[in-house]
Formats: structure tokens, sequence, C-alpha cells
């Protein structure tokens, strides 16, 4: 089976039409009762059920999606990864994420794309260039790989950008991850898949969930579209849908659902061979391996399921772009879309249990889940095979909104609108 | 993009209004903390209509209610959020 992708298959292929390849995985019927069923079959479920049975040897487990896997946001991100954050817990979250990143594509066996190409914060100023700095110590404090640039270097790094006094927003320097970069959405999703399948997961896809069966204050299984599946775990893992599928169960949760857009132009010859990003703009820029410029903007600011965005907040986030770098002025955006993100109240992921019996959330990962895909998972299936959670996912429970303990990394309180 | 009846001002773009907060997330001065805690962190967050706090940030500057489905986008209706209201 390994095999099944080599240079000779490919080969074979383009004789044929490539009209020869199979399926990846199985189309799996549901067939419980189930260990864990895994509701939504993004990145984080998929990689949820594929290390439940990897390092943990629980085998009966199914991922159950609404659609097809990797059509929500897995599919509709810009791609990019990195650890660089501020707070240390999202630090040490993401650089675990970060290190399974690293070994992924070897791991799955699944080329994945993992392009560590840099990802660099752009200052515009002597506050932003303090606040890199800091942002640097704290990193490298916790041996995570920080560099702070001065204009020429970034110069260097990015020739296309204005760097020039009059520029809209002037650059005075930056700070890079080397480390950081993009990789390919959608082998991510079927990297995980296909390796979950070969350990026994069943994959079921246009299974979407409805409600919960319980007994008492326990959850024991799910109601589908598909009919009844029991579980002697239920592990929620639909990002934007968070809200929705936990109020199935009668619980609320500090989630509010944001629409999130992004574009992508006309692909061209190699313009910029890093990951561009401005946290005082909110902007993101990078180049896909086909040649599309794909950049997005902030959220666009209220409540919404609906996956369609605001041309307004569209145009902001091509405004940006174009400032930056001036020669996007020249090319044709040929697509824009939009994904709908569990804006969580504190800006961090949720991960850990729920007010009911073995019934468990991972969620709320913003506007930024893609990069922790490997690490969600694996410290999800953690929590779920021991029944405690891992030392790093400890402080993302829910129960710290109580306390007083968030992790608010923009530090705006409970105002998702504002992040 | 939405197009929102202002009380005050009629009709007016998107871009003039700021959403601030669901209806039920106003925490009151005389909540007991169970309660607050509910108004400031559980969120029904229905995949249908809720009552949210809108702005007209750059217009009159008042405050209102719209009942929003966030579904398919349509508003049901808009009304003026007076004192009473408020914490
Ligand atoms: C435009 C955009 C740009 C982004 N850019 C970045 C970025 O550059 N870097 C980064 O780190 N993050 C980024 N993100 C965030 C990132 O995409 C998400 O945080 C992450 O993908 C969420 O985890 P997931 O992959 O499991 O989600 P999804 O892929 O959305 O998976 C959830 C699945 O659950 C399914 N589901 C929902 N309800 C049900 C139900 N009732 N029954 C069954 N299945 C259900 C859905 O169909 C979906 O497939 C971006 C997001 C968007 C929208
Ligand atoms: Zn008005």
């Amino acid at each position: 089976m390994s095999g099944r992708y080599s240079a000779l298959a490919l080969l074979r292929g383009a004789l044929g039409g490539h009209r020869h390849w199979g399926r990846a995985w199985r189309a799996a019927e549901p067939d419980g009762p189930y260990d864990v069923v895994v509701i939504g079959g993004g990145g984080h479920g998929l990689a949820t059920a594929y290390y439940l049975a990897s390092q943990h040897g629980v085998r009966k487990v199914a991922v159950v999606e609404k659609g097809w896997i990797g059509g929500g946001n897995t599919g509709r991100n810009t791609t990019i990864v990195r650890s660089n954050y501020r707070q240390p817990q999202l630090q040490r979250l993401l650089e675990h994420s970060l290190k399974l990143w690293e070994g992924l594509s070897d791991e799955l066996n699944y080329n994945v794309m993992f392009s560590p190409r840099g990802a660099l914060f752009l200052g515009h100023s002597d506050a932003d260039m303090t606040r890199l700095a800091e942002r640097g110590d704290s990193l490298r404090a916790m041996g995570i790989d920080a560099e702070l640039l001065d204009l020429a270097a970034v110069r260097r790094l990015v020739p296309l950008l204005d760097c020039s006094p009059t520029a809209r927003w002037p650059v005075q320097g930056g700070l890079i991850q080397r480390r950081g970069g993009t990789a390919r959405h959608d082998a991510v999703a079927w990297g995980y898949a296909r390796a979950a399948d070969r350990l026994g997961v069943d994959i079921i896809e246009n299974c979407e969930v409805t409600g919960f069966t319980r007994q008492g204050d326990a959850v024991t299984g799910v109601e589908t579209t598909r009919g009844t599946i029991a579980a002697g775990k239920v592990a929620i893992c639909v990002a934007g849908h968070s809200g929705h599928v936990a109020g199935l169960a009668g619980i609320r949760l500090p989630i509010e659902s944001h629409t999130l857009q992004a574009y992508v132009t006309e692909p061209v010859k190699p313009m910029i061979d890093t990951v561009i990003m401005s946290q005082s703009l909110h902007c993101y820029i990078s180049q896909s391996d086909k040649g599309g410029i794909v950049a997005g903007g902030d959220p666009d600011g209220f409540p919404s399921y609906a996956q369609r965005g605001q041309p307004m907040r569209l145009e902001d986030a091509i405004a940006q772009a174009i400032a930056l770098v001036p020669a996007l002025s020249r090319l044709r955006m040929v697509r824009c879309w939009s994904g709908v993100t569990d804006m969580s109240f504190d800006g961090s992921p949720i991960i850990g249990d729920l007010p009911l019996r073995n019934l468990h959330l991972n969620g709320g990962w913003c506007y930024g889940g893609f990069k922790a895909t490997p690490g969600s998972g694996h410290l999800y299936a953690h929590h779920l095979a021991t029944g405690s959670p891992h030392p790093i996912a400890a402080p993302f429970d829910l129960a710290r909104f109580a306390v007083g303990r968030t992790i608010d990394e923009a530090g705006v309180g409970p105002m998702p609108q504002h992040r | 993009m939405l197009l929102i009846d202002c009380p005050h001002c009629g009709p007016r773009a998107q871009e003039e209004f700021g959403y601030d907060r669901t209806l039920d997330s106003l925490v009151r001065i005389e909540d007991a903390p169970d309660a607050a805690m509910a108004a400031l962190y559980a969120r029904a967050n229905p995949r249908g209509e809720d009552d949210e706090i809108w702005r007209h940030t750059f217009g009159c500057r008042g405050w209102m209610v719209l009942r929003r489905d966030r579904v398919s986008h349509a508003i049901l209706s808009v009304r003026p959020l007076g004192p009473e209201a408020l914490p």
C-alpha cells in the first residue's frame, strides 16, 4: 500500500489520464458502538482520531463529518504555521504543534508540503519595534526561535515591500520565526485521514450530528442524519460550529461564531518567498506553491454562520496588502471565500471536559487553529484516552473563565468583535 | 452587506455601524455572581436568530437592538435601545 504513490505510479497515471487513482480511505458506514466518536472531520478531528489509534491504541474510533472531510476551515485557511505567540501557555501549545509539523510528512507517509519559509512580523513604529523585541526575548527564553530584523534585513528578505519613508505604513524592521511557514491545507486532512483509516478508524462523511443520546448527566452517543451511533466518549471538534453543537446538548460556551475571509490572486512567478504579517494592521500575505498570492485580514466583526463574507472587509484586507506590497495592485484576484470561526472570549482555544460526562470539547481556535492541527489532535487524544488533560493543554480548560484565569493574547476581554 | 434601518436616521450602510454584543450579555450591577458570569461568558450563539446590540457609530451614535438571522443575514427588526435596557 505504501508504494501506491511512487514516481512509477505517477508515470503510469500520466499515460492513462490519471484515471486509475483509487480512494485513499474507506467510505465507512456507521458501525457503533465506538469507544470514541469524534464530531467534525477537519484537520483537528482527523488528527485526534489518528493519535487516539496510533499513540493510545484506541482503535474503535469514528470521525463523523456533516459534509466532506477538510471542507470546513481546514480547506479555507491561509495555512500560516508558527509558534511565536505572546502568552507562555500559547507558546508552549503551539511550539508543541510546530515540532510535530516538522516531522509530519514522515509520520503520515504523506507529503503535507510543510514549508518553513519563515514567518515575518512587520514593525511600523517605535512602539511596534519595542513590542516585537520584547516578544522575541520572551520567545527565546522559552527556547523558541525569534530574530529581530532591522529595516535593511527586512528589505533584503522582501524586496517588493514598500519600505520608503512615505509608505502608507512605513516599515522600521521586523521579527522573524525562521521555522514558521505554510503547509498544504488539503494534504493535512487527507494525510491524517489516510493514516487513521489504515489504523481502523471509520471516517463517515455526509453524516451530521443532530443531537446527543443521554443517560442522566452522561452522554452515551450521537444522533445523526445516518442514525444513532453509540459511543463511550463523544469529542466535539467542529470549529465554527462549536456553539451550535454544544447547544444541542444544552451547553452554552464563551464562544461566538464569526466569519473570516481570505482571497487568492492569479498565479505568478515567485515574488514573495516568506510569510509577511502585520499585527498592527492584521494583514498576512504569502505565495502558494502554485504561485497565487494568498492573503487575508480581519474577521467580519459580527456573529454569522453564513460562510459568506462582507465586501467591505475584503476591501480593507486588499487595501492593506497593496499598501505593503504595491506590486500586488497589478494582479487579478481569482477567488475569495470565507469560513465560520469560533471566536472564544479570550481568543484562546478550549480543550477539555464539558459539564456532561463523556462529552468533550476542542474548539474556540478563532482565526488561528490551522497551525495547531497536529498539536491540538495530539493533546486532545491524550485527554480522551487517559481521562485527564495533558500538562500543555491543562490551562485551556473551560473552567478558566469562571475563575478569571483567561489567556487573553490580545488583552481585549470578552469582546470577540475587537480581536 | 447589511442595510440597517437606524431608528433615528433611517436605512444606512453597514459600514456606519458596529456590532457590540448580544442583548443577553448585559451585566447588571445587582446581578449575583452566577448571573454576571453567564452574561459575560455563556452564549447561546444560535445557528439562527438572536437579539444583538449594534451602534450607529459613524452616524447618530445611537444604540439599537437588531433581531437578526445569522445564516440568511436577514434583519427581522430594529428597535432603539432605551435606558431601561442598560446596566
Ligand atoms: C479565512 C481563514 C483563514 C485562516 N487562516 C489561518 C492561518 O493562516 N493560520 C492558522 O493557524 N489558522 C488559520 N485559520 C483558522 C483555522 O482554519 C481553524 O482554526 C482550524 O482549521 C479549525 O480546526 P479544524 O481544522 O478542525 O476545522 P474545520 O476544518 O472547520 O473542521 C470542522 C468540521 O466539523 C464539521 N461539522 C460541523 N458541525 C457538524 C455536525 N453537526 N456534525 C458533523 N460534522 C460537523 C464541519 O463540516 C467541518 O468539516 C483561518 C480560518 C479562516 C476561515
Ligand atoms: Zn442613526
